[in-house]
């Protein structure tokens, strides 16, 4: 019985999984089916326009690969069944702006220096954002929280694209500590070495730090109030009176049920935190999935474009998973059921 | 109306502070209809000027003064957020009242239609959106498929409370007394998730406009109508930073901000106020 429930619980993350790539890759699929015009004769047309050079035959292969992926022929049901057969096989066709690298290998070359990004980050401003919120949220009446809770309240309606931005600008101009761009420097290749890991650290920080502000300061701000809740309850107040340590109160029975709602937040955040990284790198051009993006939108490369919004919604669905099968490690309801 | 913002206004600081800011903003925005220049026109003024007392917010390098076009940019970013919530309610409140109210299995396959586009990164699936339409991209179509891609958050709020004013007395009232469903939802129970729908439509005017300037910096939305995001893109695209131009791009990036804060600060106010935990607090309940 009691691996009965855990089970269906699983079964149940797995299903609504599924069901998300089904959903984001069916409105993948239908977005471009509301253009105006063809689809792939206009992203050829302004691949064209913006100047670059093209074998005729890879426009050919590309104009093949595009219409069988997005293409208007057959019913619409013959289409959308075409569509996923030709993902399913993970086959994406070549990249038109640099053929005949498929869209694929781009990708998946993009692909860890996003997921490092983004799972630092991630991960360093919901520890830091839950640890700090709920020490301000139990000692609400002292000054630095009060102060802490300002500045988050200034900070967490602030888009990423800004708080980037600004931190851009003043390591660019004011305190140039820090690389700007990339993603390591110049002719260090992945290796174990002290060099490698240094300079992958220091192209890191900026970009990582813009993003643990932004959501860290959310973090907080949630841990905050919902710890400012669980104090008042009953057996908080009674733990304080039986003489239970502050230290004992606020992290073996005020933090571990406040955290719950915070990993369920983690996972629906997850998406939101995602565009954040995207256009987070492409301020640092950062070698990630944001950067890939913004240059398949720049040399008008469409098929690039679908991949990486399709990668996105398995990866991000992916994590999420992961997230909620973690879950019952901290709720011991789901697991002892 | 008038007794609920004078209550908070005198009791809440955030809430004053909030008010305060976006009054300003909206005052400011509304200055757009008095603009000496028209916002399309370029070269009206010199260009790369400093901000003076001639120039407020100083002048682009494109000879616009840059104090008028933000008001038109305000203007525009604000409408945009406001059609987008608008039309995004539409679609929360129907997925929220009818889940909440029907209940069984229609409740859990409408939630988790609502769960997925709580979770799917909707940054990539506008960027393709824009990429296809490109010149024929208006800001209204923009706002529509925002609205399409981003109701499930608060259709789930609606929801949970709709299914807690369910167990409420007076809707065993009703239905005993031979109402039929749609009337009680829509007679009974949506005025009182209408201040739910009020908050999280702030909330949601927040993340869009976010979202436009994201969308904007990539040359993504409707580039030749002034928005907080384009203002931005124009000032990347003239390199305003690396020529010292930096008013260009400070003006958008102050205003924006104490529009961000002043809506987000609008919207944990109302929350907390209708939440009816405090509201018992402030009762001395």
């Amino acid at each position: 019985m009691k691996h009965g429930f855990f089970f269906r619980y699983c079964l149940q993350r797995v299903g609504q999984c599924l069901l998300v790539i089904f959903i984001g890759i069916t409105i993948t699929f239908i977005i471009p089916r509301l253009a105006p015009t063809d689809p792939v004769e206009s992203a050829i047309a302004t691949a064209n326009m913006s100047g670059q050079y093209t074998h005729p035959e890879a426009v050919a292969e590309i104009r093949r690969a595009l219409t069988e992926l997005y293409g208007l022929e057959g019913g619409i049901f013959e289409q959308y069944f075409n569509f996923w057969k030709r993902l399913l096989k993970a086959d994406l066709g070549p990249s038109y702006s640099s053929f005949p690298t498929p869209v694929m290998d781009l990708i998946r070359r993009s692909l860890p220096w996003t997921v490092g990004l983004l799972l630092t980050s991630a991960f360093i401003a919901w520890a830091i954002g839950n640890l700090i919120g709920g020490l301000a949220g139990y000692f609400s009446q002292r000054g630095w929280a009060r102060t802490l809770g300002v500045f988050c309240m200034a900070i967490r309606p602030t888009p990423y694209y800004i708080m980037a931005f600004v931190i851009l600008a003043l390591f660019a101009y004011i305190l140039p500590i820090f690389p700007l761009s990339g993603g390591l420097a110049i002719g260090v290749h992945f290796s174990f070495t002290w060099r490698f890991i240094t300079s992958l650290l220091k192209h890191a920080f900026l970009p990582s730090l813009s993003l643990v502000i932004v959501s860290g300061g959310a973090w907080f701000l949630g841990m905050n109030s919902l710890v400012s809740n669980i104090v008042s309850e009953d057996y908080v107040v009674y733990a304080e009176m039986g003489g239970v340590s502050n230290r004992n109160i606020l992290f073996r029975y005020v933090m571990r049920n406040a955290l719950l709602p915070q990993v369920t937040g983690l996972a629906l955040q997850l998406g939101m935190i995602f565009n954040g990284a995207l256009i987070t790198e492409y301020v640092f051009s950062y070698p990630g999935l944001g950067y890939l993006t913004y240059n398949a939108v720049f040399s008008g490369d469409y098929g690039l474009i679908i991949g990486i919004a399709i990668f996105s919604i398995i990866g991000v669905a992916l994590a999420i998973l992961i997230i909620d099968l973690a879950y019952p490690l901290f709720d011991p309801r789901i697991r002892h059921r | 109306m008038i007794s609920t913002i004078k209550n908070l206004y005198e009791h809440d600081r955030r809430f004053r502070f909030a008010f305060i800011v976006i009054i300003g903003i909206i005052i400011f925005s509304s200055l757009s209809f008095f603009s000496p220049y028209d916002p399309d026109s370029s070269y009206d003024v010199p260009s790369d000027q400093s901000p003076s007392i001639k120039y407020f917010f100083g002048t682009s390098s494109r000879g616009q003064d840059i104090f008028w076009k933000m008001t038109f940019a305000i203007r525009n970013s604000l409408l945009f957020g406001i059609s987008t919530a608008l039309l995004s309610r539409i679609i929360s409140i129907l997925v929220g009242l009818t889940a909440g109210y029907k209940g069984g299995i229609g409740d859990r396959i409408l939630m988790s239609i609502n769960d997925s586009f709580i979770v799917i990164p909707i940054l990539p699936l506008l960027i393709l959106f824009n990429f296809i339409f490109q010149e024929k991209m208006s800001l209204f179509l923009l706002s529509l498929i925002m609205a399409c891609l981003g109701w499930a958050w608060d259709a789930r709020l609606i929801r949970s409370q709709v299914l807690s004013l369910k167990e409420r007395e007076f809707t065993r009232t009703a239905v005993y007394s031979g109402m039929k469903s749609l009337p009680i939802t829509l007679k009974e129970h949506l005025p009182f998730v209408m201040p739910i729908v009020f908050a999280t439509m702030i909330n949601n005017m927040l993340w869009s406009m976010g979202l436009e300037v994201s969308l904007a910096v990539l040359g993504l939305s409707d580039i030749n109508t002034p928005t907080i995001g384009t203002t931005i893109y124009w000032a990347n695209q003239h390199q305003a930073l690396v020529a010292g131009v930096w008013w260009w791009i400070a003006a958008p990036i102050a205003i924006s901000t104490l529009l961000f804060i002043g809506l987000y600060l609008l919207f944990a106010s109302l929350n907390q106020y209708i939440d009816p935990r405090t509201r018992l607090l402030r009762m001395g309940g």
